[in-house]
């Protein structure tokens, strides 16, 4: 594999309705680098990753998954997807199998499932710590299991970008150590990942390079900002509300 | 088995039949989209379909399939593009058609309240022979797609987002689970009525989902509660005088009911069962280590 980047974004804009989410937006994730994107609430983190797996359209710039322009990317069984949820459940009962088995539809889009669709399905179940519950109803899970299930779900096709929304939202601690060790796991084979993420917590000693959005706009590239190790602590208050005049900060920083 | 007898009954009983099956089949992914009443919008539409076919002396079946599809091709747009009225469009739509078939029928020479009265509620000894091989065809189709694109119509209604980025043409899945909805409401037309199509859908699923952890034991499940009920109801109404539809949507409520009962104490012990395993994993963890329910995330 080349050093080409496998997300490249250049210059994003986007908005939504009349609101301007995205202001000229720059973003680079290149092979095997764990990027956190950072910000307070409604700075555009999420906007900023749903543009990149084309649920929200840009109105301006450009954006490439594995050097391809994201309108002509069709090799979606390279990216896995944590979408932001609180829950992997429908209104019907489905087991974490069966949600899981979802994620190798990128693979294979019709037909059977075969021997090993199967036996991917399995190894994902197992990275996140869950063997011995698969077949177990997704609703009869805690807030930090249905996150592992999602992961799971974005670990069966076994991509090579790793593409997730907060997935450290509403996850208890021990959840939260699963994770960083599936991650983990997943960083040492090779895989990049983007991560939007409130704070660091376990996650830190993972994060190569953080960029910090701010109404739009990036306000920080580079190494995690210092001052994340404290305030990044479980128990900090995350609460910004910016005013137009404020010096210029991370988002994080308070 | 005297009621085997007339062809009449056997008619009915393999209309029945495949209501049973596609009703349930399709209501699985409506139920599962958290879209359960949209069966009932797609009846209404369909009025305006059966009135349209007796105004043009052609069949009422076919006529109420093409407006019922229409309908919902327009509901599932509407879904998906509209903006913040979209409940207001949706009821326009469903007025709008159940108005337009009693209009319709009224004009009509051969028709009246009467013959709407067999759409609405369902009439299974009026079922023709033409009805079975349309009711038949369409069962066909709506069989095929439920079951041989079950991974994918299960992926777009448990998740649409993750299902956009697994590169599925979810808008079209989308479509034909709402077209395929909509030609389970006009093969169900005959037997259970346009006004209880919706029921058949959903109180199967409603039922088996009380005892099952998966999605697969739900959509066979309710399969198999929407043959028993729409079969017996009908075998029900060759011995007493009472409407199919009724009889047949009772019986899936009592169902319900019963499998609620039962569901209860199986709860109870699968909720005792966890908190078992928990207490036991407890003891193992150390003393010092905080409980990870105090930790603010």
């Amino acid at each position: 594999m080349s050093d080409k980047p496998v997300i490249s974004v250049r210059g994003a804009t986007a908005a939504l309705g009349a609101r301007p989410v995205l202001r000229g937006v720059d973003l680079t994730v290149r092979p095997g680098e764990v990027v956190a994107l950072l910000g307070a609430n409604g700075s555009g983190k999420s906007t900023a990753v749903r543009s990149i797996i084309g649920q929200v359209p840009l109105t301006g710039g450009t954006i490439e998954l594995f050097g391809t322009d994201r309108k002509r990317f069709r090799d979606w069984a390279r990216v896995g997807y944590v979408p932001q949820r609180t829950t992997a459940a429908g209104g019907v009962p489905a087991t974490i199998r069966e949600v899981v088995s979802s994620g190798r539809l990128s693979r294979r889009k019709f037909g059977w499932l075969t021997k090993a669709d199967r036996a991917a399905v399995e190894r994902a179940i197992d990275l996140v710590g869950l063997a011995d519950r698969a077949a177990d109803s997704v609703s009869a899970l805690s807030g930090g299991q249905h996150q592992r299930v999602l992961i799971a779900r974005a670990l069966a096709s076994e991509p090579e970008l790793l593409i997730m929304d907060e997935p450290m939202a509403g996850v208890d601690l021990a959840s939260q150590e699963i994770l960083a060790a599936t991650l983990r796991e997943q960083v040492a084979g090779g895989t990049s990942v983007l991560l939007v993420l409130h704070e660091l917590g376990p996650l830190e000693p993972l994060i190569d390079r953080a960029v910090v959005l701010r109404d739009g706009c990036v306000v920080h590239d580079g190494p995690p900002p210092e001052a994340l190790g404290q305030h990044a602590l479980p128990g900090h208050d995350h609460v910004h509300p910016h005013a137009a005049d404020e010096p210029l900060r991370t988002g994080l920083l308070t | 088995m005297e009621f085997l007898e007339p062809a009449f009954m056997q008619r009915a009983l393999l209309a029945a039949l495949l209501v049973g099956i596609t009703a349930p089949a399709v209501g699985v992914y409506l139920v599962q989209r958290r879209q359960a009443l949209m069966g009932d919008g797609i009846g209404h539409v369909a009025m305006t379909g059966v009135g349209l076919g007796f105004l043009l002396n052609s069949s009422p079946v076919w006529m109420a399939t093409l407006v019922a599809v229409a309908g919902s091709v327009a509901m599932e747009l509407i879904r998906a593009y509209g903006k913040t009225r979209g409940d207001l469009t949706l009821a326009l739509l469903f007025y709008g058609g159940m108005a337009g078939g009693v209009l319709l029928i009224n004009l009509s020479p051969t028709g009246s309240n009467a013959n709407l009265t067999s759409y609405l509620f369902g009439s299974l000894s009026t079922v023709s022979p033409e009805d079975v091989t349309a009711i038949s065809i369409l069962a066909a189709f709506v069989v095929l797609v439920t079951i041989g694109l079950r991974r994918q119509l299960f992926a777009v209604s448990q998740d649409e987002e993750f299902a956009r980025v697994t590169g599925l043409p979810v808008r079209a899945l989308n479509l034909l689970i709402a077209v395929t909805a909509a030609v389970t409401v006009t093969v169900a037309m005959r037997v259970v009525g346009l006004l209880l199509v919706s029921a058949l859908m959903v109180v199967p699923v409603a039922a088996a989902q009380q005892l099952s952890k998966s999605f697969r034991a739900t959509f066979v499940g309710a399969v198999v509660i929407g043959v028993v009920v729409a079969l017996s109801g009908t075998v029900t109404t060759y011995y007493v005088e009472a409407p199919p539809g009724a009889t047949i949507v009772l019986y899936a409520i009592g169902i319900f009911v019963v499998l609620t009962l039962l569901a209860t104490p199986l709860a109870k012990r699968r909720a005792r069962a966890a908190e078992a395993a928990t207490r036991a994993c407890d003891a193992k963890v150390p003393a010092t280590r905080r409980p990870t329910d105090d930790v603010k995330v």
